[in-house]
């Protein structure tokens, strides 16, 4: 079915619509706010709320401000950078290890998509570190041009040819 | 700044990180709605995207019956909020109390305004009873002494000079006393004033009874004097303020004999 009219039964609370569009982008979510939260049982809670909370606040989608996928990819990450500001974040702290995405890839135990998350991998680890390190943050931490550049120390002009040239690695090894 | 330029600036891969302003967000929206090409490039990056995050979650993915429950259950609880009712019961309560008050506070008034009234009206009443019930003795006394066989009734008929007027005498030789009722006779002119006679017939000899200075104020004309003589007749003159000694027979109202 056309994404847009999903969106659109979407926000018509159309639940059948919504499970649809769960089913197409939950995996991504979960994804990044496993990156953030670097905990199983903590990601899974934050995503389910997540979906919640976009399902509460359909209306105040609109496309003109960008991808629906962008919108709820923002909700996530701010619910699991919320997260890691709380208390009960800091006290689960010494458990972490993994920095980057990809060494979360590396743990990765998934068995439905072993075998995509093990290409992947293959994939990634040939990026560069400049790379892995943009996406990092403009993906999965939603950083600004302006705060990448900062976190980076490289000029704010280049985040963006930078990153077009890392996505576009990423493309070519993904076919798409 | 041609298609090709405009993919190769980067601008879409920011645009699915979510990293741009709300501004060009907006004029990234208007351009891929003009060119399929740059929509098809949008989706190229979102499908990239999309696969190398979800490569990145823990466990099996999430099962949307998970959140489908608490999806309807969370509904029903937004609604309320979004839909402030009036509380139609509440404001007639008010209501009802605003107009209960003001009527008792009218009530109150005018109950007061009428004891004042009902007060006023009381003590007039009490002045007409008292006023009524003092004439009344009056008046029984006088059906007393008109009933009372011992009393001597004398009319007294109009003469030449007003052949209209009559009078009546009582007397109630008892007592010395006779009742005068000068009820038929015309109010006296300004200066002059009735002067009642008692008179003896031969030789005619009128001995003067007094005069009547009350006439005009007294209500039922009636006058009591005292009489102790053996009158034979009555008779009434008019004469100057203050009475005459001997009575000016051309101003003789009325005349009337004792019958024997």
């Amino acid at each position: 079915m056309n994404l847009e009219l999903l969106i659109d039964r979407f926000q018509k609370k159309d639940v059948s619509a919504y499970e649809k569009l769960y089913n197409m982008y939950c995996d991504s979510i979960s994804g990044v706010v496993h990156t953030i939260v670097k905990n199983d049982n903590v990601a899974q809670e934050i995503t389910q709320d997540v979906f919640i909370k976009a399902w509460n606040k359909s209306e105040s989608y609109s496309s003109k401000k960008g991808r629906f996928f962008t919108w709820i990819l923002n909700i996530a990450r701010n619910a699991a950078i919320d997260y890691t500001r709380s208390k009960k974040f800091k006290q689960s702290k010494q458990n972490l290890n993994a920095d980057f995405f990809v060494d979360i890839l590396e743990t990765s135990r998934n068995l439905d998509s072993e075998t995509d998350a093990i290409g992947l991998k293959e994939f990634v680890t040939k990026l560069g570190d400049k790379c892995k390190a943009i996406i990092e943050l403009l993906y999965f931490k939603g950083f600004t041009q302006k705060e990448a550049s900062e976190q980076l120390e490289i000029p704010i002009g280049t985040i963006k040819t930078r990153n077009r040239t890392c996505i576009g690695e990423l493309r070519t090894m993904l076919q798409v | 700044m041609n298609t090709k330029e405009y993919i190769a600036s980067g601008i879409l891969e920011l645009y699915i990180a979510g990293a741009l302003s709300e501004k060009e967000n907006e004029e990234v929206y208007a351009a891929i709605q003009k060119n399929p090409e740059l929509l098809e490039e949008v989706e190229s990056i979102e499908k990239a995207i999309l696969q190398l995050t979800a490569a990145a979650k823990k466990d099996n993915t999430y099962s949307f019956n998970a959140i489908a429950d608490k999806l309807l259950v969370q509904e029903p609880k937004v609604i309320p909020i979004s839909k402030p009712k009036t509380n139609w019961s509440l404001l007639s309560g008010w209501a009802a109390a605003v107009i209960f008050g003001s009527a008792l506070i009218y009530t109150v008034i005018q109950n007061s305004n009428l004891k004042t009234q009902i007060a006023a009206e009381k003590q007039q009443l009490e002045e007409q009873i008292d006023k009524a019930s003092n004439s009344l003795a009056e008046t029984e006394k006088l059906i007393e002494i008109f009933r009372d066989k011992n009393i001597i009734s004398v009319p007294l008929a109009g003469q030449k000079v007003s052949p209209t007027s009559y009078a009546k005498v009582y007397w109630d030789k008892k007592t010395n006393s006779i009742y005068l009722d000068a009820k038929g006779l015309p109010e006296p002119p300004k200066g002059k004033v009735y002067q009642v006679w008692s008179l003896k017939l031969s030789p005619l000899t009128p001995t003067s009874l007094g005069t009547l200075d009350t006439f005009t104020a007294d209500a039922n004309k009636i006058f009591t004097i005292t009489n102790a003589n053996e009158s034979e007749a009555f008779g009434i003159t008019l004469e100057p303020a203050g009475g005459s000694v001997s009575p000016n027979l051309e101003q003789l109202y009325t005349l009337g004999a004792v019958a024997s």
